[in-house]
């Protein structure tokens, strides 16, 4: 009888384990796991691996090293202005935009040659400069940059733009506000959500780009991105992997700061 | 009437700036030089030799770019479909969880994600071949494509009515019989633009295929090879700018397609409220 029933109960757990539609997200979950966080989590080990021993070596190499400072210093400073520069030219491009009928189609002609790849089109600039006797230097990659990057300030920007209610600015105006004033003290605070989006989405790229900086400077000016690939080419593990969790760490504060403020929308309107 | 003249123009001069560099390379692509000069006049000479005496490297990387963007976009849509129905169907907090990991190679900057590749494969000691060489690009390329896939999938499983899936439980399907029949065609207008946007953006991937490729794997795609050209002292080959102008125009045909396609549908869901 016993023996009879055991069949019964295995057969019984099998069928506890219900086929129900999250299941279907279980090898997906493994999947990122193996593939998106080990990845990261042999980064962060190897931050702290020196000679095949834990230490704070690596860190402290970093913080040392002169040369590497200065590349962080730049990286910064060149982020700044192009983030700048791109929120000048970006701005301007949006408002104008929200207030024409065919503006979400002509917003599509801004982002289209982000598609083209940015080495034919670094190319292409530097190939310009040359051309016209322009020496190669900071003023070129920052241009470079702003021309890469100036996309991603106009779409979150014109996303933003767009969706503000008309009626505040005519309630400003109507209450006897000036046409500036009306821009500062309505659309302005209004599209703040898209300006934080716009500048998190230029700041981030340039200052982890990779190979713009060298191609439009002829090697001279290395930025963030191109100093971790050294790291790594060079075999110096530990510092590579202590420069990616710093850029890590931007990327995820500056996420967690964006989603704040405007829960999550500016990663949908990337596409 | 002065600013509405302004505003056009300011729109039409960052425009033309944008796109003026992408026009050199189309001009110039009949002048048989690598650079933006017509010292032998108009001629058709660099595509002539671009079908004639291109290197076969040149086709070799082709080939690889596509293979690869062919096989991952294929595998994320499969993949992205299926474990988005599971992702949004799990708990609200594991949910969000999924989600917000799932965001990570979306958001992530390229080089650190490059860099995470190449340690992940170094540590567990793929071989530097060939075949290896596909398979670390290929889930390097499914790994930040399959996130695009689910996000294009997600807004079509909140719009799906519940009672679909639990009538054809009903009427005597098994969970997964209803979910190939009932939410798979739902959710399949979202599964193809996220095949799109996967295949689109394995095959202009550049950072995370020159870090993950392996150094000797001797795998180069259409991007890298073009970065090692680039960084050779001698400069491009003019054939280089009939391939650049190639991708552009199809990049170009591809995109605007597909977005005027959305824009026309929305347009057309608008009218016929």
């Amino acid at each position: 009888m016993k023996i009879k029933e055991l069949p019964k109960t295995i057969y019984g757990k099998i069928k506890g384990f219900r086929l129900t539609r999250k299941v279907f997200s279980y090898p997906y979950i493994l999947f990122l796991m193996f593939f998106v966080i080990t990845p990261l989590v042999i980064v962060l080990v190897n931050a702290f691996l020196s000679d095949g021993q834990f230490t704070l070596n690596n860190f402290k190499d970093l913080a040392t090293d002169g040369s590497s400072l200065k590349v962080l210093g730049t990286s910064i400073m060149v982020g700044i202005v192009t983030t700048l520069i791109c929120l000048l030219l970006g701005y301007p491009v949006a408002y104008i935009l929200s207030k024409w009928s065919s503006g979400s189609i002509i917003v599509i002609l801004f982002i289209l040659p982000m598609w083209v790849n940015f080495l034919i089109r670094t190319y292409a600039l530097q190939t310009i400069f040359e051309n016209v006797g322009i020496t190669l230097g900071m003023g070129t990659v920052i241009f470079g940059m702003v021309y890469n990057f100036i996309p991603f300030m106009i779409m979150p920007l014109h996303t933003t733009i767009s969706s503000i209610d008309k009626c505040y600015a005519e309630a400003a105006q109507d209450l006897g506000a000036s046409p500036v004033t009306t821009f500062i003290k309505t659309t302005l605070p209004l599209s703040l959500p898209g300006i934080i989006s716009g500048v998190t989405m230029v700041f981030i790229p340039t200052i982890s780009a990779f190979a713009i900086s060298q191609l439009l400077s002829n090697n001279s000016i290395i930025l963030f991105g191109d100093s971790i690939n050294l790291k790594f080419e060079n075999k110096l593990y530990g510092v590579g992997s202590v420069m990616s969790l710093i850029m890590l760490a931007l990327v995820l504060i500056s996420n967690l700061f964006m989603n704040k403020i405007n829960k999550g929308e500016a990663a949908k309107n990337l596409w | 009437m002065v600013k509405k003249i302004a505003e056009k123009g300011y729109i039409f001069l960052m425009l033309g700036l944008l796109y003026a560099p992408i026009l050199m390379i189309i001009i110039y692509s009949f002048s048989n030089t690598n650079n933006f000069t017509f010292p032998e006049g108009f001629t058709f000479e660099a595509y002539v030799s671009l079908f004639t005496n291109a290197p076969k490297k040149l086709w070799d990387s082709l080939y690889n770019t596509i293979i690869i963007a062919v096989i991952s976009s294929v595998l994320a849509a499969l993949i992205g479909s299926i474990s988005a129905v599971g992702i949004f169907y799990l708990k609200p907090r594991t949910r969000r969880l999924v989600e917000n990991v799932n965001q990570l190679p979306i958001i992530n900057s390229e080089i650190v994600m490059a860099v995470s590749f190449m340690l992940f494969f170094a540590t567990l000691g793929f071989p530097q071949d060939r075949i290896w060489g596909f398979v670390r690009l290929i889930l390097g390329h499914v790994t930040f494509c399959t996130p695009y896939v689910i996000l294009s999938v997600m807004p079509r499983l909140m719009q799906m009515d519940p009672n679909i899936y639990e009538a054809a439980l009903d009427l005597g399907c098994n969970p997964t019989k209803a979910l190939f029949k009932v939410i798979i065609p739902y959710i399949l207008p979202g599964v193809i633009s996220g095949f799109a946007m996967a295949f689109t953006i394995s095959l202009d991937d550049f950072i995370i295929t020159q870090l993950t490729k392996g150094a000797s794997t001797g795998i180069d795609t259409l991007s890298t090879y073009l970065y090692s050209s680039l960084r050779n002292a001698s400069g491009l080959k003019p054939f280089w700018m009939p391939v650049f102008t190639i991708i552009i125009l199809v990049v170009v045909t591809v995109v605007m397609f597909m977005n005027f396609r959305k824009a026309g549908k929305v347009h057309m869901k608008k009218g016929g409220k």
